[in-house]
């Protein structure tokens, strides 16, 4: 870990500032909130899976909203799934952060012409932090994906307000 | 038996609700039925012991255009294995096709997603309400004249 690099050699004291402690906690157990919505989900599972290994990312994916820190949104989200991703999105506690995966849930993908059924990008109803390409996404992307969501919370302060 | 002989079987049977016969220059050979009696021509294709559909393998919606909806099934026999498409044509203005939800319980969900998306009612059908999109949808979208609302539930709709 870089943040603890040469912090223990002088009596056992780690000196760090409350941001960095914060947003390398936070960063480091980002516990995902568990669904999926098409084949994007086929690939998630897949880098949640021994192959790929979200687990050392810290990513575990929790069956309830109230216990996740990041939505992974895999997949094309219909209208008639958009409400309830909004209530999703809405239970869970903050500081959340949304990854918008795969062109469905980016703009709508093939379906943005004749999907009449279909929402064109969540981000016309959630805030999304970091939109991955593909599709769908292959793991790796995925997990650079979720690399941009770390290096963005490490960016984070107590003192400056979060995005509006 | 082909396709052939299972029209001819129909077509002795039911000499009035059967419309139309199509076995060649066609992928899948099809009889085309009169849709308030198609119950009755599945029954027969069902119980006959020289046919024995007993398997309905699709039911769809089409929009012809030109006012015109239909109804097509596809039936297969498992037990002699042969197959045969049904057809029905409705009117876009009052779509209404016979339910065969009391033949094959298949057609249940079926027939509701025919409903859902083309709008065809089914006379005698159980439970008919959409299947696939939201209740409070408007309209059916695989019809040829839909057009896409420009809101839902105050989400944009188009691109």
């Amino acid at each position: 870990m870089g943040l603890l690099d040469q912090k223990f050699e002088n009596g056992n004291v780690v000196i760090t500032s409350l941001d960095n402690l914060l947003n390398w906690a936070r960063l480091s157990s980002l516990w995902g909130m568990q669904f999926g919505l098409a084949c994007c989900a086929i690939e998630m599972m897949a880098t949640g899976a021994s192959h790929y290994d979200f687990d050392r990312f810290g990513v575990f994916f929790r069956g309830t909203p109230r216990q996740s820190d990041v939505m992974i949104v895999a997949g094309t989200v219909t209208l008639k799934m958009a409400e309830r991703i909004k209530t999703l999105f809405d239970q869970m506690s903050e500081p959340r952060y949304v990854i918008s995966m795969g062109s469905c849930s980016n703009c709508g993908g093939p379906y943005w012409e004749h999907g009449y059924h279909v929402l064109k990008g969540v981000d016309r109803i959630i805030p999304v932090d970091v939109y991955v390409p593909g599709c769908p996404p292959r793991p790796e992307a995925l997990m650079e994906g979720l690399m941009k969501l770390q290096e963005k919370i490490r960016g984070e302060s107590l003192a400056l307000k979060k995005r509006a | 038996m082909i396709p052939k002989e299972i029209c001819d079987a129909v077509k002795a049977k039911f000499a009035e609700t059967v419309l139309d016969v199509k076995t060649e220059g066609v992928l899948d050979p099809f009889i085309r039925v009169a849709p308030g009696q198609i119950r009755d021509v599945c029954l027969f294709l069902r119980d006959d012991d020289s046919l024995l559909f007993d398997s309905l393998m699709c039911l769809s919606g089409v929009d012809y255009q030109g006012g015109k909806l239909g109804v097509v099934l596809h039936l297969h026999s498992t037990k002699w294995n042969h197959k045969i498409a049904l057809k029905a044509d409705v009117q876009a203005d009052n779509p209404v096709c016979q339910s065969v939800e009391s033949v094959w319980k298949t057609a249940n969900w079926h027939e509701r997603e025919a409903y859902d998306l083309f709008g065809v009612r089914f006379d005698g059908h159980p439970d008919l309400r959409r299947i696939l999109l939201p209740d409070d949808w408007e309209g059916f979208p695989l019809r040829k004249d839909y057009t896409l609302p420009e809101y839902y539930h105050g989400m944009k709709v188009p691109y």
